[in-house]
């Protein structure tokens, strides 16, 4: 037998591992897959001019549509591109009251971010301890949570927001509130069937057989690792909350047009869609569609990185 | 002699599957029935002095993984105990395991799955010892450390996330994060049978040096003859739910008692310079929801009897010997139909 | 003699974010009919690939970017798509390691099995049914006839193995490559299909390449051992001759780490560091870095040393005694 393996070596000599990955690397490459798509690149740029207009609103917009004082009944359906006696080109119009549709519309966009981004961000929170709870106890805790979620999900969202705002009557937080109970069902589900996934892995065994206690295991060990699913459920939900937010408004139910949001100017010009006056809808319309779009591509590129699938 | 570390007390452990309403109505209709219970571990009683290293061993189904988890407190037992230093190890809370002590660890089989993803390597290793208060913030970083490279790794390695890892080292910091805990009793789960030959030479390597280190004491659980033999004080062989043979290892491997023992090393392939000539067990493992009546190995047995398919042998020392196997050969043979009536 | 299978040459490449992976690089081999040869390798060793090279199954964002593949003489690589799907299946088969990949599970294994000789072949479904029975009694499956109604789900996992052995063989094809096909199954059901496979190789004359991680396995079922190592074969030979006198540093490390070889609890000889990742590869011989015969030559290729049915890829290989 030779000498070239020695028995009792001393070092173990382990190489080194990988150079460290730091966030910052994690980031990039994240972007270098993100980037592959010039149309989620696009998206994304979409995305953040629409909420950097809708935030800066105040700034940008040449009018503020909710100060009363500044509209003028002579100014009322101008045509895009004509110049009123603010001295300034109403380059999308006005309606029917004088308002400059630019400015209602940033203004709307505004409305509407913070309506999705509150409602998605509170039922992502209620969605999460609903699904972890129930994925965690299973038993009985599973059965009545999950028959409650698909109870939800056999109902279209948009009547159960109806009948909601039906009850609560109008207003930005009843809206929100609104929306959350339609839509938490969605991500409580997504929780449920990842973390359902995750539950039966060796390391929340091996938490739980350390032993660690419950909400140790249940947020330092499940929930980071539900986290990818639900951001691109996440996504998609914060634009369905914008366009079901629009869909209640344009029904009347939702803001005032003293709010406006993209939804409540759609349904102001809609009594006049059959006039030559189509900027009145139209163009709140396209906003609204844009919007909603520009976020579902990001989501789905977001969901194509993340899918295991995917990783090279 | 004091009293073994740990005691496994005629446990049995049975997983019943609750059919749903659907399948009820549809079992009632064909008139089957629906649902079903795994008799997954049967009367298991064993104890392993401080110190010792038992293997238990057999194939798929035959309850060694359960075993394992009740031991290690995931599972509570149906019926029996364990019981560490006099202390029960988990008790049962609202059907579901609670564990009491923190004196037993475990090491599991993949350890692609057994390390949180998305938790730094230190944080994984320190958790446990921190939320247990084993000593400051600061201490608890300086052992982490210092177990690292106990386990042949670097300090440094502690604000690392698992995926940069190879198999081999995702496997060490593992056994780290058992060891912060200063267990009593390690249980581990197949633990090298993921990894590659060259690298489960380190590993197991690493374990007989942590041992004469330490002084551990563990249950390693192993479908791998040789690995088993190679670590291993004491051996039980385990066949659907039961211990069918329990002997020091040496005594073991040269010469098995149990036909089912004796089966299974004659079918492990063995690293040689010739052709080998097969020497299969004849049939299949049967299932555990419906396991055989009287010894479960009868029907695959050479050597069976008109008992042996009557009566459940029990784990007895032989005639000569300090070893146990359950099997009427050895007690008696295997024509009696009852001996005990 | 003629081959059943000659390989030559055989590169496969995979593309990443970082630039080309080469997972099979410039891998030779040949087996006769009736013989089995075993491709051993650790995770990341490209022996799976290999199998997988050898059908032409590589998809995207991988290719082979070289060499001959030739069944009885004839170049796979060289037929068209369409030859090439006719020719895997009746003249190269593949077993892998879950059966589930070759069976459908909501078919019965006789429908199924006779759909499979159907599609290379014009046969009655009573003819191909009887082939079906045929390949089962070949591998051993009990009441057969009952078999070919059964569902896979109904059968054990090593019957179910079995069964993705007989739909290989139903075409009596000349190389069957078998991908780790034990590896999932029970001690005892391995014994059971190891058994069966060596006779079905000595009595039908099919040419075997079982890939797989198991030297221990390899050594008591093959005639002929590749040992593979980063993608290429590091040493080859007689079964009997590369496990009794390695001369490849690697083979010999992968030897001696088997615990059986070694006195109970002492420690066992251990090649250091882990298994290598291809995108990170050294030059020269990519076993360098864990080498203990390594010296600065090692970082330009390594020479093809030996002679005939005796190959090591080595600078500095081991002397036969």
């Amino acid at each position: 037998m030779s000498d070239t393996i020695a028995a009792d070596s001393e070092t173990l000599a382990v190489p080194s591992a990988a150079p460290r990955e730091t966030r910052a690397v994690r980031l990039r490459n994240f972007w270098a897959d993100y980037r592959r798509s010039w149309v989620a690149v696009a998206s994304l740029i979409v995305i953040a001019l629409l909420i950097a207009a809708s935030f800066g609103a105040p700034l940008l917009a040449p009018q503020d549509p909710y100060d009363m004082a500044a509209l003028d009944w002579m100014d009322a359906f101008l045509r895009p591109g004509t110049v009123g006696s603010g001295g300034y080109m109403h380059l999308l119009g006005t309606d029917n009251a004088g308002r400059d549709m630019l400015s209602a519309i940033f203004y709307g966009l505004r409305t509407s971010f913070v309506i999705g981004l509150t409602a998605g961000v509170l039922a992502l929170s209620i969605g999460i301890v609903v699904g972890l709870a129930a994925a965690y106890f299973r038993g009985r805790t599973e059965a009545v949570l999950m028959r409650v979620v698909d109870l939800q999900l056999s109902m279209p969202a948009i009547l159960l927001a109806l009948v909601m705002v039906a009850m609560l009557g109008q207003g930005v937080a009843q809206i929100i509130f609104a929306l959350v109970v339609a839509q938490y069902a969605y991500f409580a589900r997504t929780t449920h069937g990842a973390a359902t996934v995750e539950r039966g892995k060796d390391y929340i065994e091996a938490a739980r057989s350390t032993p660690l206690p419950t909400h140790r295991v249940l947020l330092r060990h499940l929930l980071p690792n539900v986290m990818p699913p639900l951001i691109v459920v996440a996504t998609v939900q914060i634009a369905s909350a914008i366009a079901l937010e629009a869909t209640l408004s344009f029904l009347g139910v939702g803001l005032p047009l003293t709010e406006p949001s993209l939804g409540s100017l759609i349904s102001n010009g809609f009594k006049y869609i059959h006039t030559d006056r189509y900027w009145l809808s139209i163009y709140p319309g396209l906003f609204l569609m844009i919007t909603v779009v520009a976020i579902n591509l990001v989501g789905d590129q977001v969901r194509t990185i993340l899918d295991p699938r995917n990783a090279r | 002699m004091t009293a073994p570390l740990l005691e496994i007390r005629r446990v049995s452990k049975r997983f019943t599957r609750q059919a749903g309403l659907i399948e009820r109505g549809v079992a009632r209709l064909t008139g089957q029935g629906a649902g079903g219970t795994v008799h997954a571990v049967t009367d298991v009683d064993l104890a392993v002095p401080q110190g010792e290293v038992l293997g238990i061993v057999g194939e798929s189904g035959c309850g060694k993984s359960t075993l394992g988890r009740v031991v290690s407190g995931i599972y509570a037992p149906s019926e029996g105990e364990v019981v560490l230093n006099g202390q029960p190890v988990a008790r049962d809370r609202h059907g579901a395991s609670q564990k009491l002590t923190t004196k037993v660890q475990m090491i599991h089989q993949d350890p692609f799955a057994s390390l949180n993803p998305r938790m730094k390597v230190g944080e994984t290793i320190g958790e446990g010892p921190r939320v247990h208060g084993f000593g400051t913030a600061a201490e608890i970083r300086e052992r982490t450390g210092s177990l690292l490279e106990q386990v042949g790794l670097e300090a440094s390695y502690a604000d690392r996330l698992p995926h940069q890892f190879s198999g081999g080292q995702r496997q060490r910091i593992a056994i780290a994060r058992a060891l912060a805990m200063q267990p009593e009793l390690l249980v581990l789960d197949e633990a090298v049978a993921s990894l590659d030959v060259s690298i489960q030479a380190q590993v197991l390597n690493l374990f007989t040096d942590l041992r004469r280190e330490l002084g551990l004491t563990a249950l390693f659980i192993s479908h791998d003859l040789s690995v088993v033999r190679h670590v291993c004080d004491r051996v039980a062989i385990m066949y659907l739910g039961r211990v069918v043979e329990l002997a020091g290892a040496e005594d073991l491997y040269r010469a098995p008692l149990h036909p089912y023992s004796e089966a299974l090393f004659a079918s492990v392939p063995t690293l040689g310079t010739g052709r080998a000539s097969f020497h299969p067990i004849k049939g299949e493992i049967p299932s555990p929801l419906a396991p055989p009546p009287g010894c479960a190995f009868h029907p695959r047995c050479p050597m069976a009897g008109p008992r042996c398919r009557v009566e459940v042998p029990r784990l007895k020392t032989p005639v000569q010997g300090a070893r146990q196997v359950a099997c009427h050969l050895h007690d008696g043979g295997t024509q009696q139909k009852d001996i005990a009536a | 003699m003629s081959a059943a299978l000659d390989v030559r040459g055989l590169t496969t490449r995979f593309a990443t974010r970082t630039g080309h992976v080469t997972a099979v690089n410039n891998v030779s081999f040949s087996v006769e009919p009736g013989r089995i040869l075993g491709l051993v390798g650790e995770s990341g060793s490209g022996k799976s690939v290999t199998g997988f090279s050898v059908l032409g199954l590589i998809d995207a964002p991988g290719e082979i970017a070289g060499g001959q593949v030739l069944i009885e003489g004839e170049d796979m690589r060289a037929l068209t798509p369409e030859a090439q799907r006719r020719m895997r299946g009746r003249r190269v088969a593949m077993v892998f390691q879950d059966p589930m990949m070759t069976l459908n599970p909501v078919l019965r294994v006789g429908d199924q099995m006779a759909m499979a000789v159907r599609v290379h072949e014009r046969v009655s479904k009573s003819a191909a049914l009887a082939r079906a029975r045929e390949a089962l009694e070949i591998v051993g499956i009990p009441a057969p006839a009952e078999r070919l109604k059964a569902y896979p789900h109904q059968l054990s996992g090593g019957m179910r193995q079995r069964v993705a052995i007989a739909i290989a063989l139903l075409h009596r094809p000349s190389v069957i490559i078998a991908d780790e096909p034990t590896t999932a199954l029970d001690v005892s059901i391995q014994g059971q299909i190891l058994a069966e496979v060596r006779r079905l190789a000595d009595e039908t004359g099919t040419a075997i390449v079982w890939v797989s991680h198991d030297l221990a396995v390899v050594s008591s079922l093959a005639d002929d051992i590749c040992v593979m190592y980063a993608g290429r074969i590091v040493e080859s030979g007689p079964a009997a001759e590369v496990i009794a006198a390695p001369r490849h540093p690697y083979t010999q490390g992968l030897i001696q780490s088997v615990p059986s070889l070694h006195e109970p609890g002492r420690k066992l000889p251990q090649i250091p560091g882990s298994t290598p990742q291809l995108s990170r590869l050294p030059t020269g011989c990519p076993f360098r870095p864990r080498c203990p015969r390594a010296t600065e030559v090692c970082a330009s290729d390594p020479p093809d040393l030996g002679t005939g049915g005796r190959r090591v890829l080595c600078h500095h290989p081991l002397e036969t005694p």
